[in-house]
């Protein structure tokens, strides 16, 4: 092992990158949860968003408008989602599962017809969204270097989280979501339009999802690729469940998992490389995270109708 | 003799089968999703200024171009077969096996390693040492998952799709360690000759279909003809009323559930075995596994379904190879096409709804 300051506050800086963007995609986890819609769909919308980011970006050099057309990208995937699961009470987890397949073939068939390119797209000239630099943190000793500048999704990344529980636990909007997903019919019995409630859930995940996406691909790096998601959209998941469907339990969550993402992508700074073979350390983030489920959740109890479509003539 | 009691018995079986079936809706909303996944398909092939009747006929081709085309759909079918059933059969305890993929991964893996470490036993008994094997990894990769699911309550999707990347990280870092490695391949040692399962004429066909056939009568057998494969629908059916009749629904949840890895690690070796011949590092997620889930629906869970669906899917990877070629069209035009499908069986409400307008329409007109 090799622990030093520099070591240390590398690792800490990946955790923090990483985990941001699992906590996007996961605030819209817990946004489409709490409302009732189980969300396996995070992983295509993030795909999708990433895809969007960079082709926008290309097509207008304006890397703001890629992150707004990732947003799109994802609330598209989303509205199919939403009216395939809410509308016509398809098996949302099988809704979902098309929606991974269709957010890849989707980014790779307009990749390749548009820009003829196969497997990646580059930005090449385009630019990326640039780094925020926070003035004075960046220049304390040890937060400097983890939280001094970042990609400005990763500050919002936690910003939002802050929103989404303010949201979801201090207003009557986020009262109306917790009620659709835990008695839709308690909740339509007192005037609430609880397929309106549904779709706002999904289409935030999706909005939340694509934004991910684009920090991915425009905000961490330079690039889309086929695979860039990478399990994250479950990852992220995971995330949720872990923390309880709350956005604070969730971030520590994320956190957790982005400490194992970290150590994963410096193991060679760490020492640690030259011991385990990297495409055996890949597998790190994957084994917290059942661990991580199997051991300190065990039975967890999310919102009641999470998964059930709703029917107003079923009691 | 057994033999001759077994042929009433067979024949009573497939009379029960064919009065069980509901063709209503077990092949009129599979045949009409294929046929709606299609015409989006050639949407998104108009929207970019080409025509989707060409890539109707490559898809056609693909099939039935040639005899050796025939042979080689079948040939891609055959490991989508054993996914299929491994998916459906968790379907019926009302599971979602989304890690056929990785399952299948172990069974190409395991099923190599032990053709290359064991090459000193005779050939059938290593092909047979093979085919164990693999089976036995996937249904291992599976029985965790599986076991969190039964004991701890943990929803077995998110596990098994751990369970799918660690499945494709374990492969590589053991394909390209030492202990494996062809030097100048990114691949293992070739498994021994002797064990091979024999192609047909060179293509991707080979003996292992006898084998699928056999899994499809095997889970079609015990799904509706045993106490236990009747406990594994109840439970299906209604956890908490399966329950009450006392049937151990953990028990029966991760036995459905490894029973899934067997026949997912068991197409797995045959892949191994009778197409790949040695394991080849991986560069993504073989697709074969979560495909499986598709066939699966598509074929309504059934396992003849399966088999049905399996073609179909095979004929779609064939198309995929030769579309760009032959018509300009990006290849994952194919994909697009699938998800549609998958959307279409999903919400069969949709699917019945524009079949009844369409009746409709041709009614009044």
């Amino acid at each position: 092992m090799n622990l030093n300051y520099v070591t240390i506050t590398t690792l800490l800086f990946f955790a923090v990158r990483s985990a941001a963007v699992l906590l996007l995609a996961a605030l819209g986890g817990i946004f489409s949860e709490q409302t009732g819609v189980v969300n396996i769909a995070l992983e295509g919308m993030i795909t999708f968003g990433s895809f969007a980011a960079v082709a926008v970006t290309i097509l207008t050099n304006q890397p703001w408008l890629g992150v707004l057309a990732a947003i799109l990208a994802g609330m598209l995937m989303a509205a199919l989602h939403g009216i395939l699961s809410i509308r016509f009470k398809a098996n949302q987890v099988i809704s979902g599962t098309a929606i991974n397949i269709l957010a890849v073939a989707l980014s790779s068939f307009l990749m390749k017809s548009i820009f003829d390119q196969g497997g990646h797209l580059l930005l090449d000239k385009a630019p990326k969204v640039a780094d925020w630099s926070i003035p004075f943190i960046r220049d304390l000793p040890w937060i400097g270097p983890i939280l001094g500048t970042h990609s400005p999704g990763v500050y919002l990344a936690f910003v939002l989280t802050g929103v989404t529980h303010f949201v979801l636990f201090h207003t009557p909007l986020g009262l109306r979501m917790r009620a659709v997903g835990e008695h839709p019919h308690a909740a339509d019995t007192v005037g609430i339009n609880v397929y309106r409630i549904r779709y706002l859930g999904v289409l935030l995940s999706g909005a939340l999802a694509g934004f991910a996406g684009s920090v991915l691909s425009i905000g961490i790096g330079t690039a889309f690729l086929e695979n860039m998601a990478a399990g994250r959209g479950f990852i992220a998941l995971a995330a949720v469940i872990f923390g309880k469907w709350t956005p604070l339990g969730t971030m520590a969550a994320c956190l957790l998992f982005g400490v194992s993402e970290a150590i994963q992508v410096t193991s060679n700074l760490l020492g640690i490389g030259q011991y385990i073979p990297s495409s055996l350390m890949a597998t790190f983030p994957y084994i917290i995270t059942m661990l991580a489920l199997a051991g300190f959740v065990g039975r967890t109890v999310g919102p009641a109708a999470s998964g059930q479509p709703y029917e107003v003539d079923k009691r | 003799m057994p033999t001759e009691r077994k042929k009433p018995e067979f024949w009573k079986m497939m009379k029960n089968f064919w009065q069980t079936t509901n063709w209503e809706s077990n092949l009129k909303v599979p045949l009409a999703a294929i046929g709606f996944g299609l015409l989006v398909g050639g949407v998104f092939v108009l929207t970019i200024g080409k025509n989707p009747i060409d890539v109707y006929l490559a898809i056609w081709k693909a099939m039935f171009g040639s005899p050796r085309a025939f042979l080689d759909v079948i040939g891609q079918a055959t490991p989508l077969v054993f996914t299929g059933l491994a998916v459906a059969f968790a379907f019926r305890t009302g599971m979602f096996n989304i890690g056929a993929e990785g399952q299948f991964t172990m069974g190409m893996l395991v099923a190599g390693i032990a053709g290359i470490k064991l090459h000193w036993l005779p050939g059938p008994v290593l092909m047979v040492v093979c085919l164990a094997a693999g089976t036995l990894a996937g249904g291992l990769w599976a029985a965790i998952p599986g076991w969190l699911k039964a004991k701890r309550g943990v929803h077995e999707v998110i596990n098994s799709i751990m369970m799918n990347y660690i499945a494709l990280y374990v492969t590589n870092t053991l394909v390209l360690s030492a202990w494996l490695r062809d030097p100048g391949y990114q691949a293992t040692y070739e498994v021994p000759r002797k064990a091979l399962i024999r192609n047909f004429m060179g293509t991707t066909a080979n003996w292992g279909i006898t084998l699928a056939v056999v899994a499809v009568i095997v889970v079609y057998f015990l799904l509706w003809r045993t106490k236990l494969g009747y406990e594994i629908r109840a439970t299906g059916h209604n956890p908490h009323a399966a329950q009450y009749a006392g049937i151990n629904v953990p028990k029966r949840l991760l036995g459905a559930f490894v029973v899934s890895g067997l026949l997912a690690g068991l197409g797995g070796a045959v892949q191994t075995l009778g197409v790949k011949r040695r394991v080849f590092q991986l560069f993504g997620f073989t697709g074969v596994g979560l495909d499986g889930i598709a066939v699966s629906l598509i074929g309504r869970n059934h396992p003849v379904g399966v088999a049905l669906a399996a073609l179909l899917y095979g004929t779609l990877y064939r198309a995929s190879a030769s579309i760009q070629l032959s018509t300009g069209v990006p290849k994952q035009v194919v994909g697009i096409i699938q998800a549609c499908i998958i959307f279409f069986i999903a919400a069969d409400e949709i699917v019945r709804y524009l079949l009844k307008r369409a009746a409709r329409k041709g009614e009044s007109a």
